[in-house]
């Protein structure tokens, strides 16, 4: 409480406020902020001071804040960074750049050639397909990246929200595969008419993924374990029950002994929203109703109020009459029925059965996406499909190039690297040109001036 | 610092003088055919130490042997199959091979979208796959029972042992078939050779619960060897290789413990664990994508699966390297008798994972 006593808001990063910096940390803090807590601009400001709502809670939960909320011009800072990173990656990785650069001085445009090639190909495969024969073949990409985004923004959404009230969610992964678990078997095993199911299905993945979110929270509010430790011990729990339900004959097709789940009737299906030739489907719909939903629960409603009261200091939210156990537990809830709905969305939308890999790695990618939309529903939306274009471009960028696949998860990993060290890209792009005293004993203070020297170094 | 950049700066003006190759030499040699052919990994990926890698190789043996182009694509997770195939599909790939059963539903889904297309898929077969799908299925009970005959007839203390990735039809068939071997082997000469690991019965046995922890494949190989075991086959992909170093270590104490690999011939492909691979129970994967892509590509295609037996070579026993000291002269010429009576149908060999035609 003693540091929330001064009505100053912090900088994130720990640049202490100093009047005589150039470029007005302060001001430029308060601004995203407010611009965070607005969206952009596009919601208005929350009833609780944007400043206070970010930089409360005790320290080990107020770095974690800085970097599930750091400003929007880090985030695009470290995807240009990490996209630059990469491209290096895969020229000296491919042994065609490698024959390029042999000749670099008679045919320079070469080289050039041989390492965008890859990047041009992850355009083609994500967004716009100008090679395309119809333009179904042209527009294909696009509709890849919004369904593999699907549950990627779900999922994102169910971290994002939990974060907010201050619990990091690391459990998205165990939550789907409950989603997709309940979802499926109310999808395969039971046959009701069309319209019904497809709600039966949703609403019983929904109250999966809620169930496994909802015992983190019941476990935090009720004995104090740490959530952290919980969702990641849920998640295995999950993993296995699935793989081993997958043995079993109820779970498995007629005749086979395969791990693999019946197909879902058709009735539990989402509608295919543009035909059968593309994948997308009405679960993306979905998303962005989700995400709308979101955003109304945080910024509109005493519920959400109430979340992000706690999300900024327990204490103060107690005293001030809200009921922290309580919200504890109804935010996992609501997270994991989140993650629920991307569960769902891979069962009756994109996958139409369930096996052991049904739920990837969305789960810790979404940790990812909730991480660069900064927490926000729409930032978590565009994260998403930002993420969505690179998996469905690392396809086409595969399968063209031959770059292996591994090379987007790389840069994937390195936008986390970066997102998560403000001051090293800031300091890359020259946006600290100064070292600042750091003032603050906060660990922030130091780690900025600590990875500032190693960069300059 | 400095010396370092004017060296890099040196090596790259250096490199970059060479001469920028005419653009005749662009479309490659006149022999190279424009036919593509084309692979989708399953989520264990190419250099999995399995069917991946076998099937990788064949591919790589006919883009060699017959001059074909050829595309790989490998699969992160479950959810990329589908993606992958279509993009397979899209590159103009003629014929395509997937991997395993878990990209059934897909290449079934693609293939009948594309029946123009032609495609094959190693380790899995589904009679209601369309008539563009050629299944290339093993019989590999056959090979694993002359390896279960080989470990009851090597072993010293009456004990072999065997582990599973997951407890599916294409891990369990080697299973079965070591267990059969062993039990034939007690038949004929009223030994008692004991297995761990597996119970074809009750079809249930160890499992290390996926193909990716190889230390959890260490602990269960020392675990066997602990309870008295001396030969071990994890049929496991990748985590084989935890089996390997736990006999390794053994060995280094001084016990005497063998592996039997499986899939290819370990001797060659898990080289770090030759000195102690008494032999291999072999899918021979390679070739047989290899001639399917050659009868694609000569006009031949048909959907009739491929089952690889001991008669047609598709599995077999690899040899001995090595420790061919350890195998008595006399169960040599046992093994060469039981795999003649396999391939005649004296002795039979049956699985509730065996392929049906």
């Amino acid at each position: 409480m003693s540091e929330k006593t001064t009505p100053e808001p912090q900088a994130p990063g720990g640049t202490t406020p100093e009047p005589q910096t150039p470029g007005g940390t302060t001001k430029e803090a308060v601004a995203s902020d407010v611009a965070l807590d607005t969206a952009g601009g596009q919601m208005p400001p929350s009833a609780v001071p944007a400043a206070t709502q970010l930089h409360g809670g005790d320290r080990e939960g107020s770095v974690m804040h800085k970097i599930f909320t750091g400003n929007a011009m880090v985030s695009v800072l470290s995807v240009l960074l990490a996209i630059v990173l990469g491209g290096i990656l895969m020229a000296v990785t491919n042994p065609k750049v490698a024959a390029a650069a042999g000749y670099f001085f008679a045919q320079p445009g070469d080289l050039l050639t041989e390492v965008i090639r890859p990047y041009t190909a992850l355009v083609q495969g994500s967004i716009f397909n100008w090679a395309g024969a119809d333009l179904s073949a042209q527009l294909y990409p696009i509709t890849e990246t919004f369904t593999v985004a699907t549950p990627l923004i779900c999922a994102g959404l169910g971290v994002a929200l939990a974060f907010r009230a201050g619990l990091f969610n690391i459990g998205a992964q165990g939550q789907i595969i409950f989603g997709a678990l309940f979802g499926a078997y109310a999808g395969f095993a039971w046959h009701l008419p069309i319209g019904l199911h497809l709600l039966v299905v949703i609403v019983a993945g929904l109250v999966g993924g809620a169930v496994w979110g909802g015992v983190v929270g019941l476990l935090k509010a009720r004995t104090g374990a740490h959530e952290v430790i919980v969702t990641i011990m849920l998640n295995y729990i999950a993993n296995f029950l699935l793989l081993f339900l997958l043995t079993t004959p109820a779970f498995q097709r007629k005749g086979s002994t395969n791990p693999i789940s019946p197909f879902l009737d058709p009735s539990a299906l989402f509608p295919e929203l543009l035909g059968p030739q593309f994948r997308l489907h009405a679960g993306f719909l979905a998303a962005i109703l989700a995400t709308v939903f979101v955003w109304w629960l945080l910024n509109r409603s005493t519920i959400g109020f109430e979340f992000r009261a706690v999300g900024a200091n327990p204490s103060a939210a107690r005293t001030a009459g809200i009921n922290v156990a309580r919200s504890t537990i109804l935010v996992m809830a609501i997270a994991g029925a989140l993650a629920g709905l991307a569960g769902i969305a891979q069962v009756s939308g994109t996958e139409k059965y369930l096996s052991g890999g049904v739920a990837a790695s969305i789960g810790f990618d979404a940790i990812t996406v909730a991480l660069l939309g900064r927490s926000t529903p729409w930032g978590t939306f565009f994260a998403g499909l930002l993420f969505g274009a690179f998996r469905a471009g690392g396809v086409a960028m595969q399968a063209q190039t031959q770059t292996p696949i591994d090379i987007v998860l790389v840069i994937q990993s390195l936008i986390v690297l970066f997102i998560a060290a403000p001051p090293l890209v800031r300091a890359i792009f020259g946006l600290n040109p100064r070292k600042k005293k750091t003032t603050t004993s906060g660990t922030a203070g130091t780690h900025a001036g600590g990875v500032k020297s190693g960069a300059a170094a | 610092m400095a010396g370092v950049a004017t060296a890099g700066a040196a090596a790259l003006l250096l490199t970059g003088c060479g001469a920028a190759p005419s653009s005749s030499n662009a479309s490659g040699s006149a022999t190279k055919s424009d036919y593509t052919a084309c692979m989708v990994s399953d989520s264990g990926g190419f250099d999995d130490k399995s069917f991946n890698q076998s099937g990788y190789e064949g591919l790589q043996n006919a883009a060699k042997d017959l001059g074909i182009n050829e595309k790989h694509v490998q699969s992160k997770a479950d959810t990329d199959y589908d993606p992958n195939l279509r993009s397979m599909v899209q590159q103009g790939c003629k014929l395509t091979v997937t991997v395993g059963f878990l990209l059934g539903d897909a290449t079934k889904s693609i293939a009948t979208a594309n029946p123009n297309n032609h495609f094959a898929i190693i380790d899995y077969n589904d009679p209601t796959f369309p008539k563009n799908v050629k299944p290339i299925v093993y019989d590999t009970a056959q090979a694993a029972f002359l390896a279960g005959y080989l470990a009851a007839g090597t072993s010293k203390t009456g004990k072999v042992a065997t582990f599973g990735g997951i407890n599916i039809p294409t891990v369990t068939i080697f299973m079965d078939g070591f267990a059969d071997g062993v039990k034939y082997y007690n038949q004929k000469k009223s030994k008692n050779v004991q297995l761990l690991g597996w119970d074809k019965d009750k079809q249930d046995g160890t499992f290390v619960g996926d193909f990716k922890q190889v230390d959890k494949g260490k602990v269960l190989t020392q675990g066997f060897l602990d309870q008295g075991a001396d030969i071990v086959l994890p049929v496991a992909g990748p985590v084989g290789g935890g089996a390997g170093s736990a006999i390794l270590d053994a060995k280094s104490k001084g016990k005497d413990a063998k592996l039997i690999w499986v899939d290819s011939d370990g001797y060659l492909t898990a080289a770090e664990y030759k000195s102690v691979i008494l032999s291999s129970v072999q899918k021979t994967m390679s070739t047989a994508v290899e001639s399917v892509i050659k009868d694609d590509k000569d006009g031949k295609f048909d959907a009739a699966p491929y089952i690889g037996t001991l008669e047609n070579g598709g599995v077999a026993l690899a040899p001995f390297h090595d420790l061919d000291s350890a195998v008595p002269a006399d169960l040599k010429s046992e093994l060469d008798q039981l795999k003649k009576d396999i391939i005649s149908g004296t002795v039979k060999v049956e699985s509730k994972s065996s392929p049906t035609k």
